[in-house]
């Protein structure tokens, strides 16, 4: 019988008072009784429309029914025979406006915390299960990955399945790409990030670190050495600055200069060998994921922060969860407010800002951000983050004959990924510019097939 | 893991390493550099490539200990292994077409500007080094150089080895001697570097400098290095590190050098509490 609750379990997680002062993570996870209670919720309908929802497919009735049962094993076979990533996309995907969005029970309520089950599920196995090498009978066919970023990651985890020897060439020191620099540790802990990927090693994936394609080793020696095929999933990691007066002040932060030196290189902690600001009062500019990320590590570095953002809350790039749980632990959002420079003499002092409004509705239905004349104020602040978007990072196309990128940087590549060299493909912010951890691994997974499709039918 | 085959002490502070790296060693050209850690819970630093052998597949460093990392680093002996060490990053130095050059260095800058002495010199080109140090035991690479070079300046703050002065006050001199260099090529510490490029603009003489900022991942990621040059901002990692020396900001590059030197002086300190004396 079917658990008729109109809203889902709610998910356990630290008192807001708590969890600003600390960055362990914030959200604490199912147990077992809330995951079957949950699971119950579901109707299991006919058409699953949630599934089509998923960027990679995960046949989400069909685990959740082994929730409901308490076959947590089972749901956790099912759930990675599409999905190389659970533990990760059960955190950071925006099921709201994905699986969770088609879901039926939305209609009337809430839809069935799908994100919170895989969650769950995941976790279940992380505890519960050990790692253990897969055996996966080798097709002896060598590809090569560039990135252990999430679409890397997928692309090389869907090869290792079906047999291939996957190696993944990564330029920083670790695997896992924005998940290890980017995502901070109390929105997804470390943990979980290198346990997702022993599983991968586990399938016979392997990854080279402190490899800078481009520059290390270029595209063309990759197939010298024999690789068969290559999928290019670099990320899009070169920051965005506004050009303003002052921004290069002590101080100023790019929002990835400032995630990574509290996540990657561990500055949060008190021995850490990387320093970082500890400043009084932060700024952050700009109103997507990546800033209430940096947003509320610097709030958990004991400063208070003000996040400023030329639009409304109603045009928030930002999940909702992410908005609410900023809000919960007291940053301050002023809206409407767009900077025109950073003032201080040597290091940060103000931030001068103009107010916005919005016009009214252009031809695509957008309302834009428009200077309110002489409205010009300051802010006083010691700190700065910028995060106001990233691009693709052009070393490896600078350094590859015939691939073709679009103007602002971004690989040129079709719907399933193939780029303008033979043998080639690209996939997640490398091809799309900055967008979501779970897209980007429904790129690599479908370049994966493609790979696999070109490489047999040789 | 990176096996350090060779180390040795140029002066007290500053150590010559010769690291086992095949994949760095194969592409690494002069002008580039390197990123490493030194331990496995160690931050990120970037280091100029100061040689390297292409066959033996080692990558050369020489650095100077001034903050926790590279107190960690000098603690490693031959057989030890660096954590991680990435590269080559940056561009090479140009050098074609170039047949009369001055090259600049100061205190362990002078490493850098070796191998780009070194190669300018192999090529035919003629070469004047001029390299400077606080004094006489901080003097490195002088063989080094006289090897590299077609007359080598050695200049000592206290003129207590080769000549007393500035390494601006002998190039000027040559210059006024009517010597005629179609680029000085300006390697060492932000301030001497400043001064020898607001020189040669008075002469009009083209001036290359290496950036050597704070930087984390090497591969413009952070825009941690980022320099005003020109009135634009570039990333020293991936624009750099070398730079039109007349269009530096160096103010502001000085500024910016110093954001953590708190931490770092203090890090250091707390690593090794005889480091000060031993300097001294």
């Amino acid at each position: 019988m079917a658990n008729m609750s109109p809203k889902k379990n709610p998910m356990p997680q630290q008192e807001p008072c708590v969890r600003c002062k600390n960055f362990d993570e914030v959200a604490l996870g199912y147990t077992e009784e809330q995951a079957i209670d949950e699971a119950k919720r579901c109707l299991n309908c006919k058409t699953r429309p949630c599934v089509a929802g998923c960027p990679v497919a995960v046949q989400i009735p069909e685990f959740i029914a082994r929730v409901a049962e308490g076959d947590f094993d089972g749901a956790y076979k099912i759930i990675t025979e599409t999905n190389s990533l659970p533990a990760v996309c059960g955190r950071v995907c925006p099921q709201e406006t994905q699986c969770e969005s088609k879901c039926v029970r939305g209609i009337k309520g809430e839809s069935v915390g799908i994100g919170r089950l895989e969650r769950f599920v995941a976790d279940w196995h992380m505890k519960n299960v050990k790692t253990e090498a897969k055996k996966i009978e080798k097709n002896g066919h060598r590809v090569a990955v560039i990135g252990a970023g999430p679409s890397g990651l997928s692309c090389a985890g869907s090869l290792a399945a079906r047999g291939y020897d996957v190696t993944i060439f990564e330029a920083l020191h670790v695997a896992g790409g924005v998940l290890s620099y980017g995502i901070p540790e109390f929105r997804l802990p470390g943990e979980v990030v290198k346990h997702e990927i022993d599983e991968l090693r586990a399938l016979g994936v392997k990854i080279k670190t402190n490899m800078i394609i481009g520059k290390t080793m270029l595209i063309d020696e990759l197939f010298e050495e024999g690789y068969e095929a290559v999928f290019i999933g670099s990320g899009a990691g070169l920051p965005k600055f506004m050009n303003i007066p002052g921004e290069n002040l002590n101080g100023v932060y790019s929002a990835n200069e400032f995630l990574t030196r509290i996540n990657l290189m561990g500055a949060y902690k008190e021995d850490s060998k990387t320093p970082i600001m500890h400043a009084k009062h932060v700024c952050v500019v700009g109103g997507g994921n990546v800033a209430m990320d940096a947003a509320r590590s610097a709030k958990r570095t004991g400063a208070d922060v003000t996040l400023v953002y030329r639009r409304t809350a109603n045009e928030l790039p930002a999940r909702k969860e992410e908005v609410e749980h900023a809000l919960e632990e007291g940053i301050k959002f002023e809206f409407l407010t767009s900077p025109i420079s950073i003032n201080g003499d040597g290091a940060v002092s103000s931030i001068t800002c103009d107010r916005m409004r919005l016009s009214d509705p252009d031809e695509s239905g957008r309302r834009r951000p428009m200077v309110i004349e002489n409205s010009e104020f300051d802010i006083e602040c010691d700190c700065v983050i910028m995060s106001i978007g990233t691009s693709p990072n052009p070393l490896i196309a600078s350094s590859t004959d015939g691939l073709d990128t679009q103007k602002w940087g971004g690989i040129v590549a079709d719907e399933v990924g193939k780029t303008s060299r033979d043998m080639v493909w690209a996939g997640g912010d490398a091809v799309t510019g900055a967008a979501t951890v779970i897209l980007a691994m429904g790129a690599g997974k479908t370049a994966a097939e493609e790979i696999d499709k070109a490489i047999m039918g040789k | 893991m990176y096996k350090i085959l060779k180390k040795e002490y140029l002066n007290p502070t500053v150590v010559r390493m010769v690291v086992s790296a095949p994949e760095v060693a194969r592409r690494a050209d002069a002008g580039q550099f390197i990123i490493l850690r030194a331990t496995e819970d160690g931050e990120r630093m970037p280091l100029t490539v100061a040689d390297y052998d292409r066959e033996k597949g080692t990558v050369t460093i020489i650095f100077q200990v001034v903050g926790a990392t590279t107190e960690t680093l000098r603690h490693l002996e031959e057989g030890d292994y660096i954590a991680d060490f990435a590269g080559p990053l940056g561009k090479k130095t140009e050098t074609e077409g170039l047949s009369s050059v001055a090259v600049v260095g100061g205190g362990v800058g002078s490493a850098i500007a070796y191998p780009v002495a070194k190669k300018l010199h192999a090529q035919g080109a003629k070469v004047d080094a001029i390299v400077g140090f606080r004094t006489r035991n901080l003097v490195i690479l002088e063989d080094e150089f006289r090897a590299s070079s077609s007359e080598l300046h050695i200049m000592t703050d206290d003129g207590t080895y080769g000549e007393r002065g500035l390494v601006t006050e002998v190039l000027e001199n040559l210059i006024k001697a009517g010597r005629k260099y179609d680029e000085v090529i300006a390697i060492g510490p932000l301030p001497m570097m400043k001064f020898v490029s607001l020189l040669t603009k008075k002469y009009d003489i083209k001036t290359v400098v290496s950036m050597n900022p704070i930087m984390i991942d090497g591969t413009g990621m952070c825009g941690c290095c980022r320099l005003t040059v020109g009135g634009e901002t570039k990333f020293a990692c991936v624009d750099g590190p070398e730079f039109d020396g007349h269009l530096v900001d160096f103010d502001e590059a000085i500024r910016r050098s110093r954001m953590y030197s708190d931490f770092e002086s203090h890090s250091r300190e707390e690593t090794c509490n005889l480091f000060k004396k031993e300097v001294e």
